[in-house]
């Protein structure tokens, strides 16, 4: 049931690989989609039909329990069959390499196939060797386009803007495809983003990029409205990148103190799974300004439309649109 | 001896005043109140003295700024035998240092913020002389894990250091500069190549080979320094570094800080006094690291702290006592002791014509202080009364006998000087005298 006009500007691509390339019509009409299915996720029968005998095959080089999930629930409230390939039990491990894998999975006919991995640039080198939609779930450090989507669609829900907004994101920028896919979205729709953290973290060449970049964090939240805080993997926090849990909390932790230096009525994101007591204290994950859970919530109804407008956009037909 | 002492007003006048931070080097005077410089120069006469002011004629010596020593080993924690914050403190105000630097080099090794405190505690009420702390720059000293340059500075850690190692990993040091310079952290590293030094214990020469001992050669040392010399350009932290001993060493720090790179360096004066012939019959007290090297390399060296390639001069006091040192040269410890001698030993290099008073002061002082950003180095007025007062012309024979330090381990026993410290003021208060 789609209910909206179609968007002659709108997005109708076959693949969504990251956000890089599109316009910001495409990523506001990618929002506006999403809008739809908020209020669908809230209602007892939270079904549509728009992928209705279509196929969706999860395929996770990488671990994941919420993105997967998400994925999976979105696809199947669209009226999609979707299969998910646990790819540490499947011959991946034997040694078949990625092409071999998405030639096989190919082969089985599938509409769409959603894709983690954890190379860079692994999800569109994929998507050149199959006939179906790809949709990025996240590859290496470069780029998670729904994470970043979810994102906007929660601060425009909230701020109804995004355009002059303050976004600070702190933390593992270095390491964070959450963090690339963002700044890329957040700047096209006119916002102002900020990288906060260590140098070690946030190197200078995201300076070289035309971004703001700040060591401290009473300089990288003053006067933002929005404050995303990035997950720190663990293997990073013993003396590689940074010295320790406490050194690191104590200085770029996002706790009250800290969030004080932001306006009043900042909003705090996380892509999550959190670690707090790390890169958040639980006071903020949980206080009054967190938005956290409510990204959780604003994730399936962005993958509904990112799912439908990628299967839709090759046509009715089944075969693959060029 | 303890500073807690009441101080009264002092005035040192007659004296030829030297103090590099203000380009000063003339007759004049040093007025010292409430543990504060109030006037230093020619014309620090002119507004008279508060009531109760002790003065102190010092025709014929100069008074310069407290040296800082930016490298010296003291035992505590762990090796209390060979030297305690008390004895190396009395060792520092006797060679004219008012601020020592101690490294962290000891068991355990300084690198978590209460041992930054609890040494900064002790070395406060056992110390004649200001002790600051420089915390290890990696976890245990292993060379792989960073330290919290935050938090070990919060608790007064003046700097980072490998110690007595050095980093071989060049990403290790790549990520300390990288991190250290959010928080304007000092990296120290000492440059030498575990790999290329091997089992060596001295310069690699013809004496070496004369002796049948292996050698070092300088390039252990030089390649690693032009490593960690890019490292600091690619990174932008500021680098030091620690103890230099190689001719193509200062030719290194001159590129560098050519290119604007934040570089600076030291050397021992040992290193810059002494060369691997002294070395003679295998007497291990000349047994350092690095090694001393041909005389070549000294006169480079000292060319190189005239220039500003090198920056500073430090003691490298490294206290050993007689079970490491009276050993086979091969099988004998690195170090040798060296507050004592501190200012004595520099002063050899100005009466032989090397460098000026002002430029060693700068380099046993002024230069220490700023690079570890220490109120110090300075005789500007509202500044510590840190104070030396030293006769540059006395001539004196040291005997280990009279050593103040624990360990005994000087390379300069029986050796003549010209130039001794006659008194040593920390806060204004006198805390060595002869």
């Amino acid at each position: 049931m789609i209910t909206r006009a179609a968007n002659p500007y709108g997005f109708s691509r076959p693949h969504l690989l990251g956000i890089e390339g599109l316009s910001p019509p495409e990523i506001v009409d990618l929002l506006d989609r999403a809008e739809d299915n908020i209020e669908l996720g809230r209602q007892p029968s939270k079904k549509r039909d728009s992928l209705l005998g279509r196929t969706q095959i999860n395929l996770f080089f990488e671990n994941s329990t919420r993105t997967q999930s998400s994925f999976e629930l979105a696809g199947k409230r669209l009226g999609a069959d979707v299969m998910n390939m646990a790819v540490g039990q499947s011959s991946v491990k034997k040694g078949e390499t990625l092409i071999d894998t998405a030639v096989t999975l190919n082969a089985m006919n599938p509409d769409v196939i959603v894709v983690r991995h954890n190379a860079s640039g692994a999800v569109a080198l994929l998507a050149q060797k199959v006939d179906c939609s790809v949709v990025n779930a996240g590859d290496g450090s470069h780029e998670h386009p729904t994470q970043a989507l979810l994102d906007a669609l929660t601060i425009r829900r909230h701020k109804s803007r995004i355009d002059g907004l303050v976004v600070a994101i702190c933390g593992d920028v270095a390491h964070s495809r959450v963090a690339r896919s963002n700044v890329l979205l957040l700047t096209a729709l006119g916002a102002r983003v900020r990288l906060v953290g260590p140098s070690t973290l946030v190197p200078g060449a995201f300076r070289d990029m035309g971004l703001e970049t700040f060591t401290s964090m009473r300089d990288g939240l003053r006067d933002a409205d929005i404050v995303m805080m990035l997950r720190l993997q663990r293997e990073r926090m013993q003396g590689s990148f940074v010295p320790s849990v406490r050194e690191y909390f104590h200085y770029w932790g996002l706790d009250e103190e800290k969030l004080a230096y932001a306006k009043p009525d900042a909003l705090v994101m996380h892509p999550g799974p959190m670690n707090r007591g790390v890169e958040i204290d639980p006071a903020v994950a949980d206080g009054p300004q967190s938005l956290i859970r409510e990204q959780v919530e604003m994730g399936v109804a962005i993958r509904m439309a990112v799912l439908d407008a990628v299967v839709n956009a090759r046509g009715n037909g089944g075969e693959a649109a060029p | 001896m303890s500073r807690l002492a009441q101080t009264h007003p002092v005035w040192l006048t007659n004296a030829r005043v030297v103090d590099p931070s203000q380009g000063l080097d003339g007759p004049g005077a040093v007025l010292m109140v409430d543990g504060r410089i109030v006037a230093a120069g020619p014309s620090a006469a002119n507004n008279g003295a508060p009531e109760g002011t002790e003065t102190v004629d010092c025709r014929g010596l100069v008074v310069a700024p407290g040296l800082v020593d930016l490298c010296a080993h003291v035992g505590e924690p762990g090796h209390e035998h060979r030297e305690t914050f008390a004895s190396a403190g009395r060792a520092a105000a006797a060679g004219g240092i008012t601020t020592l630097v101690a490294m962290p080099d000891t068991d355990p090794c300084i690198d978590d913020p209460a041992l930054v405190d609890f040494v900064s505690t002790r070395a406060r009420r056992t110390s004649a002389v200001r002790v600051r702390v420089m915390a290890a720059l990696t976890k245990g000293q292993e060379g792989l894990e960073l330290t919290e340059f935050g938090l070990l500075g919060e608790a007064g850690a003046v700097g980072f250091t490998s110690g007595r190692g050095s980093i071989a990993s060049a990403q290790v040091l790549r990520r300390a500069l990288t991190y250290a310079k959010d928080f304007g952290a000092l990296v120290c590293n000492r440059p030498e190549d575990a790999t290329l030094k091997g089992s060596g214990v001295m310069n690699l020469s013809e004496t070496a080979a004369r002796l049948g001992l292996t050698g070092v050669p300088a390039e252990a040392e030089t390649t690693v320094l032009a490593r960690d010399l890019r490292l600091a350009r690619l990174a932008g932290g500021r680098y030091h570094a620690s103890l230099l001993s190689a001719a193509e060493a200062p030719d290194l720090m001159a590129w560098a800080k050519d290119q604007g790179i934040a570089a600076t360096a030291s050397v021992s004066a040992a290193h810059l006094t002494l060369n691997e012939m002294d070395i003679g019959a295998y007497r291990t007290f000349f047994k350092l690291s690095p090694p001393l090297r041909s005389d070549a390399d000294r006169r480079t060296l000292v060319d190189g702290v005239k220039t500003g390639a090198i920056d500073v001069i430090v003691s490298g006091h490294d206290p050993q006592d007689v079970e490491t040192k009276r050993l086979p040269f091969a099988e004998a410890a690195d170090g040798a002791i060296g507050l004592e001698t501190f200012l004595a030993a520099g002063l050899r290099l100005v009466h032989d014509g090397s460098l000026t008073l002002m430029r060693l002061i700068e380099a046993m002082a002024t230069r220490p202080a700023e690079i570890a950003r220490l109120d110090a180095g300075t005789l500007k007025a509202g500044a510590a009364a840190d104070v030396v007062v030293f006769d540059p012309e006395e001539p004196w024979v040291l005997n280990a006998r009279d050593i103040l330090s624990k360990a005994k381990n000087t390379p300069y026993d029986g050796a003549r000087f010209t130039g001794r410290v006659r008194q040593t003021y920390v806060g204004g208060a006198l805390v060595f005298g002869r």
